[in-house]
């Protein structure tokens, strides 16, 4: 048996877990204001496109934020899949690692056009 | 005496029904889905944002239709149980020796506990909630 | 002392005669204040002699008498009477191929414990003139906690990734890996990364935490399991990444 290649998966997920723990909740919370039609200043398009149009620190805080909480839950959810019984681990992580880059590179795309 | 060992397997697809522990922990993998959902969400605001005020407007008018405001009910849950189980589990992965002893485990969860809290006033205050 | 009768189903299995186990009740009158392990004895002293367990040293020190009690791996010397006021059910130890009634097989778990080769390992071995290798109360409680394990195999049982991969080396044999890589004595860690590291190792773990919840001497192998992985996770980065290999 060789040494496995895991951690090159398994670092980010790490990583992104951290992030989602420390960011998520509370962006969803800003956005659970704006799903119930409370949009807070700071949302608004003037001042959203403001500061990330401005700062690329700001740009590259979001993408780091995005990019490995997509990873993360990607490979949580592989990991998930084969927990309830599905068998086609090498076709799943595939797929899901596959849409986090696509998302994530997406995101990229998009900040930068900002 | 020739041994015949009796081997019981276990069940693929359903095993977790076997303990309460189990199902807590399919719970804490199944929040990846919603988090995950509600990234590809995320990505989609900023694609809005990036397309211009009209679009973003839009965007945010249609997160208030009733399935949004349910799977933003869900994703913040799930974001909720995601966060504490992974702070508590941050003085299993990582204990701390100081001198002799290990720092007690309610210490390292404690302070993530702290730094999450104030991240988030942060994070409500620039977003300018109040 | 007070007298209680108490409603045992047990799970039974011949293999000379058996395909499969089935269930039989036992009622036998115990005191309060014992535990499951006296009732299985009163029952093959007064009921039933064909009953098979394992036991020895009726203090939670072999770790030879786990079993699953009321669907919980438990040691069956160390679960008091008093706190099941139903019917208990036992049963021999989920994951592992049932020899006779209540007696597993661990030969799996045997296998996988000498792959780790949890012993001290020296790479320059110091002659026997110059004594003993010291070692300071601050590097024994860097793995004291690892080496409190009896063997018991309970975690094997909690643990639902072992029972769904077989090849996983799983939570004891890896936690006590990490009790000798944790020992200042010891200079093995490079030979048992060659198992803790592969894909049976470390990385068949979800940590779902169930190893360290039913361990009951308190090991916390899921916590060793945790910190192997980030470990793995930097030796690997240095392998990869860092010019010269990290060597
Ligand atoms: S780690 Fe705990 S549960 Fe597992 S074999 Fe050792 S003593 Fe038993
Ligand atoms: S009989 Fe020795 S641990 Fe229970």
């Amino acid at each position: 048996m060789a040494k496995s290649n895991k951690p090159v998966v398994w670092f980010p997920f790490a990583a992104g877990g951290t992030v989602i723990a420390f960011f998520i909740p509370v962006i969803a919370l800003l956005t659970l204001l704006v799903a119930f039609g409370k949009v807070p200043a700071g949302l608004s398009y003037e001042s959203m496109h403001s500061w990330l149009a401005d700062c690329v620190l700001a740009k590259l805080a979001v993408f780091g934020i995005l990019a490995l909480s997509l990873w993360s839950s990607a490979h949580r959810l592989r990991c998930t899949c084969f927990d309830f019984g599905l068998r086609i681990d090498t076709l799943v992580a595939a797929v899901l690692y596959s849409a986090a880059i696509v998302a994530s590179l997406a995101a990229a795309m998009f900040l930068f056009r900002l | 005496m020739s041994r015949k060992p009796l081997i019981r397997e276990v069940p693929p697809t359903t095993w977790y029904f076997r303990h309460p522990r189990y199902l807590r922990y399919m719970s804490r993998e199944i929040t990846s889905l919603f988090v995950g959902a509600y990234c590809v969400l995320l990505v989609c605001g900023l694609g809005a944002l990036a397309d211009g005020k009209e679009s973003y407007e839009a965007f945010l008018l249609a997160l208030q239709s009733p399935l949004s405001i349910a799977f933003h009910v869900a994703a913040f849950i799930a974001a909720l149980y995601h966060a504490t189980t992974w702070f508590n589990a941050t003085q299993v992965a990582m204990p701390i020796q100081i001198g002799e002893n290990f720092v007690p485990g309610s210490w390292i969860s404690g302070a993530h506990y702290v730094v999450w809290a104030l991240l988030s006033v942060v994070v409500i205050l620039l977003a300018g909630v109040f | 002392m007070k007298e209680r009768l108490i409603r045992l189903e047990v799970f039974r299995y011949n293999p000379d005669t058996d395909t499969e186990g089935h269930y039989q009740h036992y009622e036998v009158s115990c005191l309060e204040e014992w535990v499951v392990l006296d009732a299985l004895n009163k029952v093959k002293e007064t009921l039933d002699p064909t009953l098979n367990f394992r036991w020895s040293c009726h203090m939670a020190v072999c770790g030879s008498c786990g079993m699953m009690i009321n669907g919980e791996p438990r040691l069956a010397c160390h679960t008091f009477l008093r706190n099941y006021p139903g019917t208990i059910r036992v049963e021999p130890l989920v994951h592992f191929p049932v020899e006779r009634d209540l007696v597993t097989a661990p030969d799996d778990f045997m296998e996988k414990l000498k792959r780790v080769k949890p012993w001290i390992i020296r790479k320059d071995k110091q002659p026997i003139e110059q004594g003993e290798y010291r070692q300071t109360p601050k590097e024994l409680l860097r793995f004291r906690q690892y080496a409190m394990c009896i063997n018991c195999t309970l975690c094997y049982a909690a643990c639902p990734e072992y029972g769904l991969t077989r090849h996983f080396i799983g939570p004891a044999a890896l936690a006590l890996a990490h009790r000798y890589n944790q020992d200042s004595r010891d200079q093995g860690r490079d030979e048992r990364q060659e198992v803790v590291a592969t894909k049976e190792g470390v990385w068949e773990c979800t940590f779902v935490g169930a190893c360290s919840e039913v361990c009951p001497v308190h090991v916390d192998p899921a916590s060793a399991l945790q910190q192997m992985k980030i470990a793995s996770s930097f030796d690997w980065i240095k392998e990869h990444l860092l010019p010269g290999g990290g060597k």
